[in-house]
Order: structure tokens, then sequence, then C-alpha cells
């Protein structure tokens, strides 16, 4: 089952809502980077939290022409173990897993 | 026309019963679920049960809404084994009545030992009576790792996957649920899981056999009218209402239908 929509369907249906999204990411970094350099941190795209580098690395995927962006994203961001881990150590998830 | 066949409606206004109505649901199912809180006692469990097998049919049948339910504690409870087997012991109490579908939404939350040993625990009840599973897969980073370590465990009582619905897949967890044979339930979440039209992008890649969409709402950041939505992106589209009807009325109702319980008018 494929898509119905042509490509310039596609382009003229999602670009302004995603062209927002696009934005919402780049504000986020800003607002990231001026709260770093006033406290002292790393900037976004040296960040060495969990979540900025699975971002940062994530968005260098987007852009390497590959298909299947959005499964290999949620792969990047997935935990690799195979095992049970000893007991839960919070209910919740933070979005992202230390990458390697 | 639809159903939405993952809803938690104990969290949700009777308002949302009636926004639903009106947007042409006509069946519910309401898998037992994490309150927000740690209950305290199996005690809390029954009379979460008996909520789920007596209040809310009640109150979704105000607006012309068949309701049915699942029951289970839930992975986010299960670090507590003591606990849990209290929960577990109840639960065959409320099997026999008419609304209840089946065992879930189980599965597991941080993929620890304990949740894996009180997933097991409800895998063999169900197997047991010959019930259908509603799976729970964990949240963002723990979901592939739980997907696969939740398939297995299935796999190794020998259950029929033709009976289990892994739910809450993403485009790295939908195609191997399905090569295994279970059904898959993609859940619309405005932020943490699938939205309208990601699920649409979805079904465009992965097709529609054994897959339906729902939209889990509950207390937290949810949408009571997802399905809707969701169908009106697939509408949008150009996708024939044969296609958007077979993603969220027939095949939630063939799957459900296994139970010998599930009804729709």
């Amino acid at each position: 089952m494929s898509s119905p929509l042509r490509v310039d369907q596609v382009i003229d249906q999602y670009f302004l809502e995603h062209r927002a999204k696009v934005l919402d990411i780049a504000a986020f970094l800003d607002r990231h980077d001026r709260a770093a350099a006033a406290e002292g941190h790393p900037l976004s795209h040296e960040s060495r939290e969990i979540r900025m580098r699975a971002l940062t690395r994530a968005l260098e995927l987007l852009r390497d022409g590959k298909p299947d962006r959005a499964r290999r994203i949620l792969e990047l961001w997935s935990d690799p173990t195979t095992q049970p881990i000893a007991a839960a150590p919070m209910k919740g998830a933070i979005g992202a897993a230390p990458l390697a | 026309m639809y159903i939405d066949p993952h809803i938690h409606m104990v969290s949700r206004t009777t308002d949302d019963y009636q926004r639903m109505a009106l947007a042409g649901c006509v069946a519910i199912t309401e898998p037992a679920f994490w309150a927000g809180y740690d209950r305290g006692s199996a005690q809390g469990f029954v009379d979460y049960f008996r909520l789920l097998t007596d209040t809310e049919p009640k109150r979704a049948a105000q607006f012309g809404i068949r309701h049915h339910t699942w029951l289970c504690i839930n992975p986010k409870e299960s670090e507590d084994i003591g606990l849990a087997r209290e929960v577990l012991a109840e639960i065959p109490k409320f099997l026999d009545r008419p609304s209840v579908l089946g065992i879930g939404e189980i599965g597991l939350n941080k993929n620890s030992r304990n949740e894996l040993v009180v997933l097991e625990e409800h895998i063999a009840l169900a197997h047991s009576r010959g019930l259908l599973i509603l799976v729970h897969t964990p949240h963002l980073e723990d979901k592939l790792k739980g997907t696969r370590l939740i398939m297995d465990a299935i796999a190794a009582q020998g259950v029929d996957p033709s009976r289990v619905l892994i739910d809450h897949v993403e485009e790295h967890t939908v195609r191997p649920v399905l090569d295994r044979g279970f059904w898959a339930g993609m859940t619309l979440y405005p932020d943490t899981k699938c939205t309208p039209q990601r699920a649409a992008d979805i079904f465009e890649m992965h097709g529609t056999e054994r897959l339906w969409i729902n939209s889990a709402a509950d207390w937290g950041v949810s949408d009571p009218l997802a399905v809707p939505k969701c169908r009106d992106e697939m509408r949008r589209r150009g996708h024939l209402d044969a296609i958007i009807k077979r993603v969220s009325f027939d095949n939630p109702k063939a799957f459900l239908s296994q139970s010998g319980r599930f009804s729709v008018k």
C-alpha cells in the first residue's frame, strides 16, 4: 500500500508544518546554547549530555540521504543491551540511551 | 464509525465520551494500567477492577459506546513481586465478567528481572485459560529491547501469536512484531509515540494486515480523538474509505472478536 500522494502534493501538504518543526529545533538549540554559555557549559554540538548527544547525532543522520530515517533514529536512541536489568531504577524513560 | 481499542477512560471526563461518540466511536477497550502512583495493596486493584468491569461500561453506554476491558497489574508496578502475585491471585475472580476480553496491558517498563517474572506469570495465566493478551511495550529508549524480550517470553510459553496484540509499536519495532505473527498496535500520542502522520506512513510502508491504531488516552499528554484524527490524515492523503475502515474498525474487530465477548452495535 503506497502513498497516494505525488511528490509535489507531499511538499504542498507538509512543508509548512515541517518548516515550523525545523525552526523549533533551531530555537531549542539556541536556547540551550544561551544557557550553556551563561553557565560555562559546552554548547550543544560539544555537549556530553546523553540526550543532547543523541539529538545532534540524529541531526547528522537526517542528512545522510539514506531511507528509513525514522527507524534508524529510533534504533540510534535505543538501549542496545539484550539482558534484563537487575532492578528498575525509575518508572520513566529519558528518550535516549547513552551513545557508544 | 470507529473503534478505539486502547484507551484509559477512568482518567477521562464524561465530556470525552460525548466527543468520542460525536466523532463516530462505537466501541472501546480499556486495559488495566498504572494510575500515576503505586497502589498500596491488592485491595486497591480489586476496587480498580470493579471500576473497569462495573462502572465504566455503564458510563460509556450513556453515549452508545460499548466498553470492554483487560485485567492485569501493569509492569510499572511489577517491581514488587509480592504485591504483583497478590494481585494476580485476584484477577481470576473477575475473568468471567462479560466485558473482560483478556489479560492486559502486560509487558515491560524498564526491562527488569522482576518485571519479566511478573510478565511470565501473566502470560501463563492467559495461556492456561485461552485468553487474549494485550501487550504494553516500554517507552522511548527501552522499547526496542523490551519488545524483543516480550516476544521471546510469549514464544517460550507456546502462545499462538495471532492471539496477542503488541501495542505502542513504532518504526523500529513494527516489522519484527508483524514478522513473528503478532498483531501490532500504533499508539497516537502528541509527543512520545506515533503522530497520526507517522502512523499513516507506517501503514503505507508495512501494509494494513494485523495492524491497528489507538489513542491510549490517559491522564498524561494524550488525545481521546487521536483515532479520528488519523482517519482524517489518511483521508487527506487520498486513501480509500475501505482502507481507513480496515485499520480503524475491521482490524480491531477481527482481533478482539477472538475473545468471544467483543461486540459493537
